[in-house]
């Protein structure tokens, strides 16, 4: 399967790739690890004129403490995030969830901005970044800006990103004392996207949930936060019972989808069995 | 607009002017030759297509040829060393670890990535390893013994070097 024509630019710094969307505009489309757009460009369902590569850009691709605050460039693999120590120091969601996207060939070329950009929604780190309370850095030709992650996944492959702006880094604030995390997912046999996922993280304090974050992926058209499971827990014994009891909530409310694969009805009751595993796990 | 590319396939620098949309996998069969690199799903999903690309496990089916503008590329026709099988070549000869043997190439440089990162894997990290290459004979058994062969065959060599 071949793509349609395009032409090729390889941005050789952010500014430049910026000036390079600015220029085609509409037509223009980042390409990064190009393990989303390149599959649907192949299979015709995106055909731009123009790609702008910035998968070799030294610049976007780190991982590092910044402060409180852990700092990811988009241009980072799912492999760097993986094998990154510092990133399992502050929320082992992070690495646990580097780990199950894909295989070894697709994580070595995946970038986590990329994978946020492109928004699919059985994608796993869009609900790992909202359960991290994440904020998504932007930048475009009339300068940068900060989303957070609960406001950034606007819908099926919708995102806040602007045509003309291009992710920089994901910056996720330093947990509370006391905080573990979590992300449990079951995943589609071929394509290893998650069927459902959750990402917890809970911060726990004599024995007592003091906060809670719960996101969920694959349920809907876009990841979410759980926070009806997240007011079941808050204030409460982590207890089995009551890990259960909150779990019940997940996806309450929720307009599920369904595939051959996995019904509105199955998809509904695996986001409770995940909620349940992933707060079990966070709460440990 | 045909895009200059240069890269180094197997140790020999390559230069050549490519559609953007030339797929690596592509550049390798049609316009070299080395058709060792096979196309199985061409969706990224089996594998087949794998090889390194600055040392790193790819699907050739998923990279544009441009992209690999300045790589160091290796396929499956560099593993053996004047005529001498690598080791995991051997492995899969010894350990009767392919039967049509389409799946093949992808799985040892799939496993060439994997003993460069772990040389001593366990039989769970070979699988884990090589979940992205489907074998559609269902040899998993003997293809990871394969990959156990190679890495105590290289770790044996490094003692005696």
């Amino acid at each position: 399967m071949i793509p349609n024509s395009f032409d090729y630019h390889r941005a050789t710094s952010v500014d430049e790739a910026i000036r390079l969307m600015a220029q085609h505009g509409m037509d223009a489309k980042l390409l990064a690890g190009g393990h989303s757009l390149l599959p649907a460009m192949k299979l015709r369902l995106n055909q731009p004129g123009v790609l702008v590569d910035i998968g070799r850009l030294a610049e976007l691709r780190y991982i590092k403490k910044e402060g409180d605050s852990l700092v990811i460039g988009a241009g980072a693999t799912h492999d760097d995030i993986a094998n990154s120590e510092v990133a399992r120091n502050t929320l082992s969601m992070l690495s646990e969830a580097a780990n199950l996207i894909g295989d070894v060939q697709v994580r070595n070329k995946g970038t986590l901005g990329g994978s946020l950009a492109h928004a699919d929604p059985a994608a796993d780190w869009p609900a790992v970044m909202i359960a991290a309370h994440a904020h998504i850095e932007l930048r475009g030709p009339n300068g940068s800006r900060t989303v957070a992650a609960d406001d950034f996944f606007t819908g099926f492959y919708m995102t806040a990103l602007a045509e003309d702006e291009i992710i920089t880094a994901i910056r996720i604030p330093a947990p509370p004392k006391g905080t573990h995390s979590s992300y449990q997912k079951f995943m589609q046999p071929a394509s290893r996207f998650a069927i459902v996922g959750c990402a917890a993280s809970v911060t726990k304090d004599g024995g007592v949930c003091q906060k809670v974050s719960v996101a969920l992926t694959g349920l809907s058209d876009t990841a979410f936060r759980a926070s009806n499971v997240e007011a079941a827990l808050t204030g409460k014994k982590l207890t089995k019972e009551n890990i259960a009891a909150a779990a019940q909530a997940a996806g309450e409310g929720v307009m599920a989808m369904g595939d051959h694969f996995a019904s509105e009805e199955y998809r509904l009751h695996l986001a409770k069995v995940f909620a349940k595993r992933a707060l079990m796990a966070a709460a440990e | 607009m045909a895009k200059k590319i240069q890269v180094t396939v197997n140790g020999k620098a390559y230069s050549h002017d490519v559609d953007p949309r030339t797929l690596l996998v592509q550049y390798l069969r049609d316009v070299l030759g080395l058709t060792g690199t096979h196309v199985g799903c061409d969706t990224s999903n089996c594998g087949a297509c794998t090889i390194l690309v600055d040392g790193q496990a790819v699907k050739s089916c998923t990279l544009l040829a441009v992209q690999a503008d300045g790589s160091e590329v290796k396929t499956i026709e560099g593993m053996a060393d004047n005529g001498t099988l690598h080791p995991l070549q051997e492995g899969f000869r010894e350990e009767h670890g392919l039967q049509c043997g389409f799946c093949t190439p992808g799985m040892i440089m799939a496993s060439a990535d994997l003993l460069e990162r772990n040389p001593n894997p366990t039989e769970h990290e070979i699988r884990e390893a090589l979940e992205g290459n489907f074998c559609r004979c269902t040899g998993y058994h003997n293809i990871v013994k394969s990959v156990q062969y190679a890495a105590k065959k290289i770790s044996k060599q490094e003692k005696v070097a």
